[in-house]
């Protein structure tokens, strides 16, 4: 089985520096595309390789890159940013390519850049991964000295500068137009699409955003082709993908598999079962914004197309596993309590709908619950569902929402008629800090 | 006033983007490294730095919540609330915290060396629960390791 | 014109617009928020969802935001839909969650935009049973009072306030259900144009702090269609009253004026109606019992009018009426203008220009259109503030409508093109005596002396076209300043020059129309605009009367002449020496006015009149444009009566013809368009008196009016009848037509369902468009077509410093420089205290600094002034607060000695 992305990673020691990597194979897809193949080839490949982009929505990277403006007449600087954000609740894979292998991403971005002809590329990190700050600090300075980087790489006459960029929190910026305002020192809230930021991103420039996972499986694909890429899957989705487990599992952690593994190859096999004394009741199959699967699940491939068909979405491949002993109710209260808190506010129904659903959650693990609540919860995930809110932060609080209130309906229903919450007592957790306005 | 360490690094990052007002987010992290917190008047320092006003500043910064517009303790604990720490008993620690230091989320010790501040997820999930305290993340604790932990912030400035 | 499908109905449309446009414009009711005509759309709110198809066939359809997609030919979608009615209800229940339901106590209630949608959309019952969010209220000044629980969030006020006006002290705040809208700290609004922040708010967080004072409901004020009186703008107001007193001022939209705004001085600076200092009675001076009753005053007049030598000293606050009827009373060879020489010879100057046609006298709409603007060298923010918010969309648009077109998408797609455009602005050359507000969105900024403004005009008319005169002795810099500036404004396809009095260089106004007239091509008519002094300023300079300074000289040459003063303080327009030698010279003062002043002091015999509130009257805005302002309520002291209205009883007892007809203004118009055939067209700014819709009045009192049984039962308890209205086809009830009445003459907005101010629509074209039936005024200036332009000759050296010399600039500022605005105390609190500005340098070789006090030695008189140490002066100027409350009246343009004050004085 090969696991392109993950190879070379070892926890237990560095990541490579620059010559380890190198020896390795590393930057050899650099010298290959600047050598032999002009942009429209690169966007070409990408897109034969059917790579789809590994932060949530999983469209086709190629095809994503091909709707940029080329040629003379395009405006310039043009930008390429990889999303580090990671911000989802239950998710932690980008976080082992970037402190695992700093380069391959470097080397990832700076394919892709090309690609589209960018000028200036960012690495949108998230501010709690201190660790891969430095370490990716270090690995551009590399770069930069080795001359994959700055102006006129290896001869080529085209140049990328890189920046890293740490976030000072909130979940938005993980969206990618969000990230954009972030990026350019505004609030991050999310912009309208059209214009597709490849047309009008970063200040108003043709902007490509890629998730940190996407950007590192394109040097493989450079060096060995779309169909030794599409050949690593078990499904029609090219490529290996990082999944992980977290939640009462006796190992949790992240693995790169064949895209298309079960869910219950993962659990059993890779997360080693149930901790002891425990029971499988259901999981998000790819972090907080997806819907529950359960048992019945347990065979599905976990790729895109068919963890759609059996009603959630694979998202970022993390899985976070509710166990009977944990309330699914309180689950998905604290699930809401964080997508209310990270609403950015901008548009009316996930800015106040998000926390009248926190509250009705909250008092019904008080014990306080009504029958109509559960109407008004599902009266929210019908209403707070796409193209309903501005962007797609509301639809996806609503999916464990909406698939726990199919599944789990009865434990809800036990909450009311109980007035208590047979798992345990709730725990109010308070408003975040730092809004220094309000009484 | 800002400080000439503050303003090399604000003017670092002011040459990296396209217009001055675009590295207000930096200098922002740049203060509050330096000052631990953002107060109102370095809010104004860095509007007139920057050539924004005071209330553009402020609508940054009071949007992201890791920029502090209030004073924290010399040392910011960040305990993760989200969905995998919840799982894993999050509640414990925030429990074992308070005995330790008799404070809540959003409050700081009289002695002025604890903030607690919920968080969400810190991308750990594998190790929950997880907590950091200024740069340092620790995974899979335990209430029992909390006194370990805490006692090395006590003594270290 | 695309055809569209509404629930299934073909509609044919405007192209480029969008569904929300496009449903508004057709009459439907489709309740928004956060989108508004002049802002465009952001789709925020969620709240004008409606569903779309993808063809006639399609019945699952999608739900979309109406104001974020475009009209196409053949679209289907459907207003009436089960689910996005349902969705719409939906966000109104949502925004309730935090709303505080305090209709009845909150100022907005009854005008109320969230009031009108939540009807609108049905929802009625709301099942949030949990704690609302609270939120700490801030002191913003005198003018906006903050209630933020009622916030539901949809960014008007910042994107007004911030990428609208420019302001840069509102902002929002924090994140998720807790965004805040204020500003950083408690204090006061710096922009002044925060006002409409009270309009622009759907609901009751910014309000009309003045209107607090004396709160009335918007269905209990009786309302006429005004003028503002503040400046030469003259944007369209509704000024409201009730028991007598007026309660307020609401914009009047007028598509080709002042748009959905008005400027914090003309919005808050109506008190001085209500003010204690009004002129209550008239007074016969010098004799017991000095206040007399009209029965008096006629007998007076009838004595000694017919026996008197009468001369009238005209103003331009006071309306056409006023000031022509005061013509006929004197005779015309008896007219002065009550302004200096200097300024009548330099609006003369303008008019000349104007009269000619050669170049275009441009609308503030037109401005807002322009593609390029040159200020040259007046301070329109503080002169002529409507102008400069109109120059600031022009920057703005200019910008936006390139960014659209290389994007492909409709202008109205705010944020989406804001982000695309980010910096990029549309060319605006600013040279100006000192920094001016408008800097931050100048892609030019130059601050010279006047000389030297004109000069640099001068040159870049030269640039454009060489039969322009030659600026001589330049340098090579100056050059090519002048050349870069003129090919940048080559470019364009609607320049726009604006120029104006206040730096009292009659080379100024001559180089900017020499750059304009440069500019005109076979296709391009380049537009101009003069900023004058006051409100009528144009229309008295039209009558072509000589100045004041020639009254002067008349009353120092002949003895025995009685002076008419119409509504001016001389003390405001003259030196006081050549205002005292004026009235000393007179052997009878006869003044007219509505508030004390010290003119009215020394005259002999004092009349009140009327405010614009109580009575009618015209004015003649700086583009030519003649507009109607109707009396508000018949107020309670029956001695406030027009001037016009005085001066023609007077000249009928003059005449000793006194018939006891009435006289209406259209009446006295169409005297002056036959005396004076420049003001052809001015009778028929407003309607006739006697109009009527089918035999019925226009109401000035909307059907809500309440309390009228009642409201004066202390006096007596039978109810009056109505007062009658002689000189428009406005009534004093609410009773009369209900339809929308002509656009000349709409007392206020409102509309089935629509009770708040967005009810404007309903009398537009389309949202934002004209009023239908074309927008009120009627335009004295027009276009003639090939006029030969003769380019000025004379043309000023350059600027050079004398020693211990300054020359005097004036310094305007919006809120403190309006003679009548400053009686509202608000206003008087922001006001500034007078200064001296001075460069750095200067300040050096007086050896001051900020704070210091100087003395100023102007003709015979020294005034002692603090100094402001500003770095965008030129040496050698010096800029002085002008027309503050009791400010001397200066020299200006005038070299003056300035020595620093040994003490602290
Ligand atoms: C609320 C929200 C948060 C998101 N957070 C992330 C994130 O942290 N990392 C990420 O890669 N994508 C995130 N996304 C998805 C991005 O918007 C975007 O689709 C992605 O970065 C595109 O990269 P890809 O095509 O390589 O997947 C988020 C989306 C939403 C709506
Ligand atoms: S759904 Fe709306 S409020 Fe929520 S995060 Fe997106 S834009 Fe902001
Ligand atoms: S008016 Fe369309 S979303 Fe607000």
């Amino acid at each position: 089985m090969e696991r392109p992305l993950t190879k070379h990673i070892d926890l237990n020691r560095p990541p490579l520096n620059l010559k380890e990597y190198e020896q390795v194979g590393g930057y050899e897809a650099v010298r290959k595309v600047l050598k032999g193949m002009t942009p429209v080839e690169v966007q070409k490949l990408v897109q034969d390789s059917n790579l789809k982009g590994r932060g949530g929505a999983g469209f086709n990277t190629g095809l994503k890159w091909s709707f940029v403006p080329m040629g003379p007449e395009a405006l310039h600087p043009k930008y390429i940013i990889a999303n580090a954000d990671e911000m989802e609740p239950g998710t932690f894979k980008d976080r082992l390519l970037l402190e695992g292998n700093p380069h391959q991403l470097i080397e990832g971005m700076i394919l892709s850049a090309y690609a589209i002809q960018a000028d200036i590329s960012y690495i949108f990190l998230r501010w709690a991964y201190k660790k891969a700050a430095i370490l990716i600090r270090k690995s551009i300075a590399e770069a930069y000295e080795a001359g994959y980087l700055g102006q006129n790489i290896l001869g080529s006459k085209w140049g990328l500068e890189m920046h890293l960029h740490t976030g000072v929190g909130r979940y938005m910026c993980g969206e990618e137009t969000a990230l954009l305002n972030a990026l350019e020192g505004k609030r991050a809230t999310p912009r309208a699409k059209p214009p597709f930021p490849q047309v009008s991103g970063l200040f108003g420039k043709p902007t490509i955003v890629n998730n940190v996972e996407t950007f590192c499986c394109v040097p493989h694909i450079i060096n060995n082709g779309a169909d030794w890429f599409k050949g690593l899957s078990k499904s029609e989705d090219g490529g290996t993908k990082l999944y992980g487990v977290s939640g009462r599992v006796k190992k949790p952690g992240c693995w790169e598999l064949p895209m298309g593994v079960t869910m219950r190859e993962l659990i059993e096999v890779h997360a080693g079962g149930m901790q002891d004394g425990y029971e499988f009741k259901g999981a998000l199959p790819g972090g907080a914004s997806t819907d529950f699967l359960t048992t019945e699940h347990w065979d599905v491939k976990m790729d895109f197309k068919s963890v759609a068909a059996a009603g959630s979405r694979l998202g970022t491949g993390t899985m976070v596993v509710l166990d009977d002993a944990t309330c699914p109710v309180g689950f998905v209260h604290n699930l809401q309590h964080f997508f209310a808190q990270e609403s950015c506010g901008w548009c009316t129904p996930c800015r106040e709908g998000l926390p009248w659903v926190e509250k009705i959650l909250l008092n019904m693990e008080k014990g306080h619950g009504r029958m109509e609540d559960l109407e008004l919860l599902d009266m929210h995930t019908k209403m707070l569902g796409p193209g309903n809110t501005f962007c797609a932060l509301a639809p996806g609080a609503m999916e464990p929402l909406q698939s726990a209130l199919k599944y789990f309906r009865d434990d809800f229903v036990r909450h009311i008629v109980e007035g208590k919450c047979p798992w345990h007592t709730a725990t109010e957790t308070p408003k975040r800090f730092a809004e220094s306005l309000m009484v | 006033m800002l400080t000439e360490t503050e303003i090399q690094a604000i003017d670092h990052e002011v040459k990296l983007v396209p217009y001055k007002k675009a590295a207000v987010i930096e200098a922002l992290k740049i203060v509050q490294k330096e000052r631990g917190w953002i107060s109102d008047e370095s809010v104004e320092v860095i509007a007139a730095y920057l050539e924004m006003s005071p209330a553009e500043v402020d609508s940054v910064a009071t949007f992201y919540n890791l920029i502090f517009r209030k004073p924290v303790g010399r040392h910011v604990i960040l305990l993760c609330d989200s969905i995998s720490c919840y799982v894993m008993g999050y509640q414990k620690l925030y429990e074992g915290i308070q005995q330790h230091l008799n404070i809540k989320f959003g409050q700081t010790t009289p002695d002025k060396l604890f903030t607690l501040l919920p968080n969400p997820c810190l991308g750990c999930c594998d190790h929950a629960p997880a907590l950091m305290i200024d740069e340092d993340l620790y995974r899979d604790v335990k209430e029992e390791e909390l006194e370990e932990i805490l006692k090395k912030y006590r003594t270290k400035i | 014109m695309p055809v569209i499908f509404i629930d299934k109905k073909p509609y044919e449309v405007k192209a480029g617009k969008n569904l929300l446009e496009a449903s508004l414009a057709l009459g439907f009711d489709l309740p928004y928020f956060c989108w508004h005509p002049s802002l465009g759309s952001v789709g925020a709110c969620r709240q004008c969802a409606v569903k779309v198809f993808r063809d006639e066939n399609d019945t699952t359809g999608r739900l979309v935001m109406s104001c974020m997609e475009g009209v196409k030919d053949g679209l289907h979608f459907s207003i009436n839909d089960k689910t996005a009615k349902a969705f719409r209800e939906q966000i109104i229940e949502w925004l309730m969650t935090n709303h505080p339901h305090d209709c009845p106590v909150c100022d907005e209630g009854g005008s109320c935009h969230l009031q009108d949608m939540t009807v609108m959309t049905g929802h009625d019952y709301r099942r949030y049973e949990y704690k609302k969010r609270t939120y700490h209220n801030q002191y913003l000044g005198p003018l906006i009072h903050h209630e933020m629980n009622r916030c539901i969030q949809c960014y008007r006020c910042v994107r007004y306030y911030r990428d609208y006006a420019g302001g840069d002290d509102l902002n929002v705040f924090a994140a998720h259900n807790h965004v805040y809208f204020g500003r950083e700290k408690d204090g006061v609004l710096q922009s002044p144009f925060s006002g409409n922040l009270a309009e622009v708010c759907p609901t009751g967080v910014f309000t009309d702090k003045t209107l607090k004072e004396h709160y009335t409901r918007k269905w209990d004020l009786t309302m006429a269609p005004s003028v503002c009186q503040h400046c030469s703008v003259g944007c369209n107001t509704i000024a409201g009253e009730r028991y007598g007193k007026l309660r307020a001022i609401l914009n009047r939209y007028n598509g080709e004026v002042n748009g959905s705004f008005l400027c914090d001085r003309g919005r808050f600076g109506y008190e001085f109606v209500n003010s204690e200092n009004r002129v209550q009675q008239p007074l016969i001076r010098h004799r017991p019992g000095e206040a007399v009753n009209e029965l008096d005053l006629m007998r007076y007049m009838e004595a000694s009018l017919p026996h008197s030598k009468l001369i009238g000293i005209g103003s331009p606050r006071a309306s056409m009426e006023s000031n022509f009827a005061l013509r006929q009373l004197v005779g015309a060879n008896n007219f002065y203008e009550g302004i200096g020489e200097d300024e009548a010879y330099l609006t003369r100057k303008v008019i000349n220009v104007l009269a000619s046609g050669s170049v275009h006298s441009v609308s503030l709409k037109e401005i807002e259109q322009a593609d390029a603007i040159l200020i040259l060298g007046e301070d329109i923010w503080n002169t002529a503030p409507m102008m400069a918010l109109a120059v600031r969309q022009a920057v703005i648009k200019t910008a936006a409508r390139e960014g659209a077109e290389k994007l492909g998408l409709p202008v109205w797609q705010d944020a989406a093109i804001k982000e695309f455009v980010q910096d990029e602005k549309g060319l605006l050359v600013s040279v100006t005596v000192s920094a001016s507000s408008l800097d931050d969105i100048t892609t030019h900024k130059i601050h010279a002396a006047p000389d030297d403004i004109a000069r640099l005009g001068f040159a870049i008319a030269h640039e454009l076209n060489p039969s322009a005169q030659r600026v001589p002795d330049t340098d090579t810099e100056f050059r090519t300043q002048a050349r870069t500036l003129a090919k940048a404004l080559d470019k364009a396809k609607r320049p726009v020059i604006i120029s104006g009095l206040s730096s009292y260089n009659e080379s100024i106004i001559k180089a900017a129309f020499d750059i304009a007239a440069s500019l005109n091509t076979s296709t391009i008519k380049a537009g101009i605009a003069y900023v004058l002094p006051e409100c009528n300023s144009m229309g008295l300079a039209m009558m072509e009367a000589p100045s004041f300074d020639h009254a002067v000289t008349r009353v120092k040459r002949e003895t025995g002449i009685t002076a008419v003063i119409v509504e001016n303080d001389l003390y405001r327009h003259m030196p006081s020496a050549d205002a005292d030698t004026f009235l000393s010279h007179c052997a009878n003062v006869i003044a007219f006015d509505s508030l004390h002043n010290r003119t009215t002091e020394k005259a002999n015999v004092l009349v009140p009149a009327a405010t614009f509130a109580e009575g009618d009257g015209t004015l003649v805005n700086y583009e030519g444009r003649g507009q109607r302002f109707y009396q508000v309520f018949v107020p309670p002291n029956p001695f406030f009566k027009e001037s016009w209205k005085w001066l023609i009883e007077m000249q009928l007892l003059k005449l000793q013809t006194s018939n006891g007809h009435n006289h209406p203004p259209e009446e006295l118009l169409e005297k002056l368009e036959a005396a004076l055939p420049q003001f052809k067209g001015i009778s028929k700014v407003a309607l006739p008196h006697d109009y009527s819709v089918h035999g019925e009045r226009i109401p000035r009192e909307p059907h809500r009016y309440s309390g009228r049984t009642s409201m004066l039962a202390d006096i007596s308890v039978s109810e009056p009848k109505p007062m009658q209205d002689n000189d428009s086809p406005l009534s004093f009830t609410m009773e009369g037509y209900k339809g929308n009445p002509p656009s000349s003459a709409i007392p206020f907005f409102w509309s089935p369902g629509w009770n708040s101010g967005q009810s404007v629509m309903k009398y537009q074209e389309e949202p934002g468009g004209a009023l239908r039936g074309g927008d009120p005024g009627i335009r004295m200036f027009h276009d003639k077509a090939e006029e030969k332009i003769t380019y000025f000759k004379d043309i000023p050296e350059a600027f050079k410093q004398r020693h211990e010399k300054w020359v005097l600039v004036p310094q305007y500022h919006v809120l403190g420089s309006g003679e009548l605005s400053i009686y509202t105390k608000a206003i008087e609190e922001l006001s500034p205290q007078p200064f001296v500005a001075i460069s750095a340098d200067d300040a050096v070789e007086l050896n001051v600094k900020n704070g210091d006090m100087l003395k100023l030695f102007v003709d015979d008189k020294m005034h002692v002034l603090p100094v402001k140490v500003q770095g965008d002066i030129v040496n050698g100027v010096a800029l002085v607060s002008a027309g503050l409350r009791g400010a001397e009246v200066m020299n200006w343009g005038a070299w003056v000695k300035i020595e620093k004050t040994n003490s602290g004085l």
